[in-house]
């Protein structure tokens, strides 16, 4: 690390909370990240809702009334990897409600598609990392489609605490 | 050493002010980060560089999430305590987090997990806080849906402080019951500080088991391993088998699905002439020798009565 510790400090502002509630070590880790904070629509795209009895608990709706963006480190790789495993349609979805949708395509291009055009690529990647790893759900709530139970977000945490009947 | 999970239940034990005491303290961190670095080798990725998409069961205040992020993991993680999970907000972790109750599943969809760790978690789902909760259930349903959000062939890394063997194995049963292949590493199992226990499992065919980490140096190659599974009983059985039919008393067979595993001789079924004379003068003999009495020999020993009819 080539910056001193001082102006490493200053430039990430690391508030004294944080110096004072985790050791020197913790606080370089935390500054090497960029920060961000949760519900976002990759964890999203993932969530399905287990109430009994739901066959189709998926994908659930968004209903945001505070939505944040935050700065997140690029990794083409990891975007390429978790391509594989997204469900387009549902994130589609998931941007609209979100207003995160910025011209992503009906379907899933292909690497060949962009042929040669390395930068034409890294765009859609980078596109598709801003949605999905950008874009915060602060306050609101998700809806099961099927059962339409409710799932209220608080601080960006979903609880998805079942009550017992619903196990 | 106290428990916690005998206290209160995790929801209500780690309140705002347990959450930031725990963050707080230097030897939890450290604990916390060796054990989720070791989960993490115990799950064996290639060294291909490509971030795994993991999840993370009872991800508390994000400190295991803080390592795996380091290691260049993204995770997603479950908790079911509000105040740990708020401070993992305010310390502004890398993952994704969600307040949950893994006694009651995980709500995700299928296969979407590259694998799964848990580190101090699980042994909570043994506890019944409440009068609905019956910690079998719990555990099978805990296990099979996240066998079901993971990829195939996905492998998990539960680290937990089983509060004795019959715990433990009841865990590891659980898991092996909804389909998952594995059993237990136990690290250090001579140390009773450093003594930790791993459940490591897979989601479908299981390529090798990883090796536990011991005190001894390595030309104890085999006594490397504490791995409880069904494997282990199923050899130990067969080789009492052989044992027995090379015992010149008879074929002992132990009837398959027997709740109680008696052992019937069907001696007579294999032996419809009598087993001969030979044998009774040996039994004759081993009796003798233990001070009984018995019948002098005499020619008529061991002879078939004569049919009357």
């Amino acid at each position: 690390m080539s910056l001193s510790f001082g102006v490493f400090l200053r430039t990430q502002k690391v508030t004294k909370r944080l110096v004072k509630t985790t050791n020197i070590r913790g606080v370089l880790q935390r500054c090497a990240y960029t920060y961000t904070s949760k519900m976002r629509l990759l964890a999203h795209n993932m969530l399905a809702c287990n109430v009994k009895g739901v066959v189709n608990g998926y994908p659930l709706t968004i209903h945001a009334t505070k939505i944040e963006t935050n700065e997140s480190e690029f990794n083409g790789n990891f975007i390429v990897h978790m391509l594989g495993k997204l469900d387009w349609g549902a994130f589609l979805k998931a941007c609209k409600e979100v207003n995160a949708s910025e011209d992503l395509p009906e379907e899933i291009p292909s690497r060949d598609a962009f042929g040669t055009e390395e930068e034409q690529y890294e765009m859609f990647l980078r596109k598709v990392h801003h949605a999905l790893l950008e874009v915060t759900v602060v306050e609101g709530h998700l809806e099961c489609p099927e059962s339409g139970r409710k799932f209220p977000i608080e601080n960006t945490i979903p609880n998805m605490l079942l009550n017992e009947d619903e196990v | 050493m106290s428990r916690p999970e005998l206290t209160a239940p995790a929801e209500y034990f780690y309140d705002a002010a347990e959450a930031k005491k725990y963050t707080a303290s230097s030897r939890v961190i450290e604990i916390q980060e060796r054990l989720t670095e070791r989960a993490l080798e115990l799950l064996n990725f290639p060294r291909d560089d490509v971030p795994r998409f993991l999840l993370d069961v009872g991800c508390g205040s994000g400190l295991s999430g803080d390592r795996l992020t380091e290691l260049g993991h993204h995770w997603v993680g479950v908790d079911i305590s509000r105040g740990m999970l708020n401070h993992a907000v305010e310390r502004e972790v890398e993952g994704d987090v969600f307040e949950s109750d893994i006694g009651h599943g995980v709500p995700f969809r299928p296969g979407v997990f590259d694998g799964c760790v848990s580190i101090s978690a699980i042994q909570w789902l043994c506890n019944a806080d409440k009068s609905e909760h019956d910690p079998r259930k719990r555990l099978k349903a805990f296990f099979s849906q996240t066998y079901r959000c993971l990829k195939r062939g996905a492998k998990c890394a539960f680290q937990f402080y089983p509060e004795n063997a019959r715990q433990a194995e009841m865990i590891a049963s659980s898991a092996l019951r909804v389909g998952f292949s594995g059993g237990l590493v136990v690290d250090y199992p001579n140390s009773t500080r450093a003594k930790k226990y791993f459940l490591v499992l897979a989601a479908g065919p299981p390529d090798s088991m990883p090796t536990a980490k011991t005190d001894e140096a390595n030309d104890y190659a085999n006594a490397k391993q504490d791995v409880v599974g069904r494997g282990g009983g199923k050899n130990k059985f067969k080789h009492n088998n052989n044992n027995n039919s090379e015992f010149g008393l008879g074929v002992k067979k132990k009837r398959k699905g027997d709740k109680h595993a008696r052992t019937i001789y069907v001696g007579s079924k294999s032996h419809p002439e009598g087993k001969g004379k030979a044998w009774v003068m040996k039994k004759k003999k081993q009796m003798r020798n233990r001070g009984v009495q018995v019948a002098n020999d005499s020619k008529y020993t061991g002879r078939k009565r004569k049919e009357r009819f």
